[in-house]
């Protein structure tokens, strides 16, 4: 038994310096020479100042931007840090709901939303990504019929003719890959920056 | 359900086998100590590893002195990772400032790592720093994988050698698999990961201001390196808390693909390794044929239930053609959600693209049952190889005793000594899982209304089985509405963890000790063939049989129960 240790200790520490030390670090000083934009996050920057990451998505609220799914993700209550309160598109903690499909509190909060979405002028089904929270929270996606209900809102809190947003939306659609890789969606984040871009009328 | 949808799964499948091929003449090679593609490089390297650990690589072990090598080094492993957690506030690239992790998550951890299991009752992003990260869990990644493919590959030898008192040396299998199979295929998928985007700096976080003016502090860290060998090591275990779902470690289809195809495509390349290292390919396409079947019939079935959609919801005025959507990412969609949650518990890999607590009952209930056989479809890297050996075992043992003849595998009688090995091991399993489980459910402080269950009725009591299934399993997917941090989980599935490895293991190395120790015979005229159509199909039968008759009154109880009652609009 005791034969075994020396390979033993001496192993996981050779171990450690090749797989824990040099590899990740050549990846990572690889990475930043070649492609230090996304090894750095894919941020995005406007001014010089960092709006955000072209992956995470946000918490937009305004009438005025297209709004992300609805995120789950939370943070530890200032108050008393062993409760935690709702912290959408946190992306300091990532995390879901995790409610089943039986779940009365996921039953609860989806009628709520659909109900907003009706109070809103919707009528019809609502597609499912806008009334559900993502697996990350931080889905910087929405389908493409979600985002196209959300033109006429944004339009007229723009002031803007909604055909003129609809050829942006359009635009910003990003379909599957030679046909057949992906599914067919909108980033948000890129969508309303495309819009805040658009030349004042 | 969509052609596109097929047409990705099918690919990803196909890419997964055409690599395998070659992959597994490579294993077979560098294992057996040839001179291979990276030997210029990596021998020098490995040859100094031995002189420093005082290895002679000519030196075989009997299976006794195998398995206390391999025990050991997990021992350790396992000492320095949690040291490592405890004193990460004393430690360098801490740039988040955390405090030491709690004896009992660390124990966890721990034992996550070290048995390839990577259940994660921490939340990478803010309870590890960069230091444990990288050199703490990355390298568990490495090492846990290369000790289960060392392990395969000892009973693998078990069955050409005749008469041997040997079946290898842990040292050497375990360096060299790590050297030349996990190292630089780690490299490659690493690489490609950081061109489709997933991140690889020392920084810990950035922070934002967002269109609308508010602060957004987005984590970071070296995710590629990380998320490489999470996959390809059947590990699973995510830098951040949404693991694969996570748009930094998983940011588009390109990288999903990627990262499925990684997770699959060792344990495919061991089974066609089995195939050359017995000098008969159809011994392991015969096994890989049982394996796909059950992985396939998984796929279908998940995609479909997933598909339909959530009856209650669509009730309430939500379009059903996306699908069941709660805790899913739109750029991954329902067949590349279906072919990864099926992957990654066929699997033991356990990351996942969505969470798998909010499926619907049938589709939770693939990767649960997926787990409850053990994860042998494909299995773990190494872990599935010697999982479906020990069922194949048990097949032959079946067949034998209705025809009435001593039962043979490749060559190998195999005897009273040899079953009881095979059934100690499969009991393990059953008396890990129900029992863990059980004394759960009956746990007041575990399922009360301030208990540690995220859901209540019955999908309350499937996240309480499928943590154990997970867990024995070596898998490490999780309903992740359970509170596992808590010291009650932390430690039944730690111990969980620890069964479901060493306590399968040990008889598994036994049983290659007792079988390399046989005479090689010549198959004759009544020797059960354990190749073709007719073995694939008893290899089901068993399987199926075998499982249900153990787990399917607590299936019942939770996933199939809830189906139904989601069907009649119920909720909890």
């Amino acid at each position: 038994m005791v034969q075994h240790f020396r390979p033993a200790i001496v192993l996981i520490v050779l171990m450690t310096l090749l797989t824990g030390v040099l590899y990740p670090f050549a990846i990572t000083g690889f990475a930043n020479v070649v492609f230090p934009h996304r090894a750095g996050g894919s941020m995005i920057l406007r001014d010089g100042n960092v709006i955000g990451s072209a992956l995470i998505g946000q918490n937009f609220t305004s009438d005025k931007y297209f709004h992300g799914r609805p995120s789950a993700t939370n943070t530890p209550d200032p108050n008393d840090p062993t409760k935690n309160v709702d912290a959408p598109y946190n992306a300091a903690n990532s995390g879901a709901s995790n409610y089943g499909a039986t779940s009365q509190a996921l039953i609860d909060r989806v009628k709520a939303d659909v109900e907003s979405w009706h109070k809103a002028g919707i009528a019809g089904p609502i597609p499912a990504d806008a009334v559900t929270t993502s697996a990350s929270g931080l889905d910087p996606d929405i389908s493409p019929a979600n985002a196209l209900l959300q033109v006429a809102r944004v339009a007229k809190a723009r002031n803007l003719p909604e055909d003129k947003v609809r050829a942006v939306v359009t635009a910003a659609i990003e379909g599957r890959a030679l046909g057949v890789i992906g599914e067919p969606r909108v980033n948000v984040l890129e969508l309303n920056l495309a819009l805040d871009a658009l030349p004042a009328t | 359900m969509s052609i596109a949808g097929w047409l990705q799964i099918i690919l990803v499948l196909a890419l997964v086998v055409v690599a395998a091929v070659p992959l597994g003449g490579y294993i077979v090679r560098v294992l057996a100590g040839e001179h291979n593609l990276l030997s210029p490089v990596l021998a020098p390297v490995e040859r100094g590893f031995y002189r420093a650990a005082g290895v002679d690589e000519r030196k075989e072990h009997g299976w006794l002195a195998y398995t206390m090598a391999m025990l050991i080094f997990s021992l350790f492993h396992l000492l320095v990772l949690y040291a490592m957690q405890r004193l990460q506030n004393y430690l360098p690239l801490d740039p988040k400032g955390f405090d030491p992790v709690a004896p009992d998550l660390a124990f966890n951890t721990s034992m996550s790592f070290v048995t390839n299991t990577n259940w994660q009752n921490y939340a990478g992003e803010t309870t590890l720093t960069h230091f444990v990260q990288m050199l703490g869990l990355t390298v568990h990644n490495f090492l846990s994988p290369a000790v289960g493919l060392a392990m395969a590959v000892a009973l693998a030898r078990a069955f050409i050698r005749s008469e041997a008192r040997t079946i290898g040396n842990f040292w050497v299998d375990m360096t060299r698999a790590t050297l030349y199979v996990m190292l630089p295929l780690a490299v490659i998928v690493a690489v490609a990961l950081v061109v489709l985007g997933v991140p690889q700096t020392l920084l810990g976080s950035v922070e934002a201001t967002t269109l609308e003016g508010a602060k957004q502090v987005i984590s970071l860290g070296p995710i590629a390196s990380q998320e490489a060998i999470k996959e390809l090591g059947t590990n699973g275990g995510g830098f951040l808390n949404a693991n694969s779902a996570h748009p930094f470690e998983n940011p588009n289809a390109w990288s999903n693909m990627l990262e499925i195809w990684a997770l699959l495509v060792i344990p495919v390349a061991t089974i066609f390794a089995f195939g050359r290292m017995v000098g008969d390919a159809r011994q392991g396409l015969s096994l890989l044929w049982t394996m796909a079947i059950v992985l396939i019939v998984g796929i279908v079935a998940i995609y479909a239930a997933e598909s339909y959609g959530n009856p209650i919801l669509t009730a309430l005025g939500v379009d059903p053609s996306l699908g069941n959507f709660e805790g899913k990412e739109v750029r991954f969609g329902q067949a590349m959600t279906a072919l990864f949650a099926t992957a990654t518990t066929g699997t033991s890999t356990g990351a996942v693209n969505a969470m798998h607590d909010s499926l619907t009952p049938l589709g939770g209930l693939v990767p649960m049952f997926n787990m409850l056989l053990g994860c042998i479809t494909p299995g773990g890297v190494g872990s599935g190889l010697y999982g479906i050996i020990v069922v194949a075992l048990l097949s032959v043992f079946v067949a034998g005793l209705m025809v009435g003849r001593t039962p043979e595998y490749l060559g190998k009688k195999i005897e009273a000594r040899e079953m009881k090995f095979v059934m100690f091991a499969l009991l393990i399993y059953a008396v890990n899982v129900l029992g863990f489980a059980a004394a759960s459910a009956i746990a007041p402080f575990v399922v009360g209304d301030s208990g540690y269950l995220g859901n209540k009725g019955p999908h309350g009591l499937s996240e309480i089985i499928y943590a154990f299934a997970s867990t024995n399993g070596n898998n490490g997917s999780a309903f992740a509405g359970l509170n596992g941090n808590n010291l009650w989980f932390n430690t039944t599935l730690a111990f969980a963890m620890f069964l479901g490895r060493f306590g399968y293991v040990v008889p598994v190395l036994a049983l290659a000790g007792s079988l390399a120790a046989k005479k090689k015979v010549a198959p004759s005229a009544g020797t059960f063939p354990t190749t073709g159509p007719h073995f694939v199909g008893l290899l089901l039968g068993v399987i199926i049989i075998l499982y249900l008759l153990q787990y399917f009154p607590a299936l019942a109880l939770g996933p199939v129960v809830e189906h139904f009652l989601m069907l009649n609009g119920k909720s909890f």
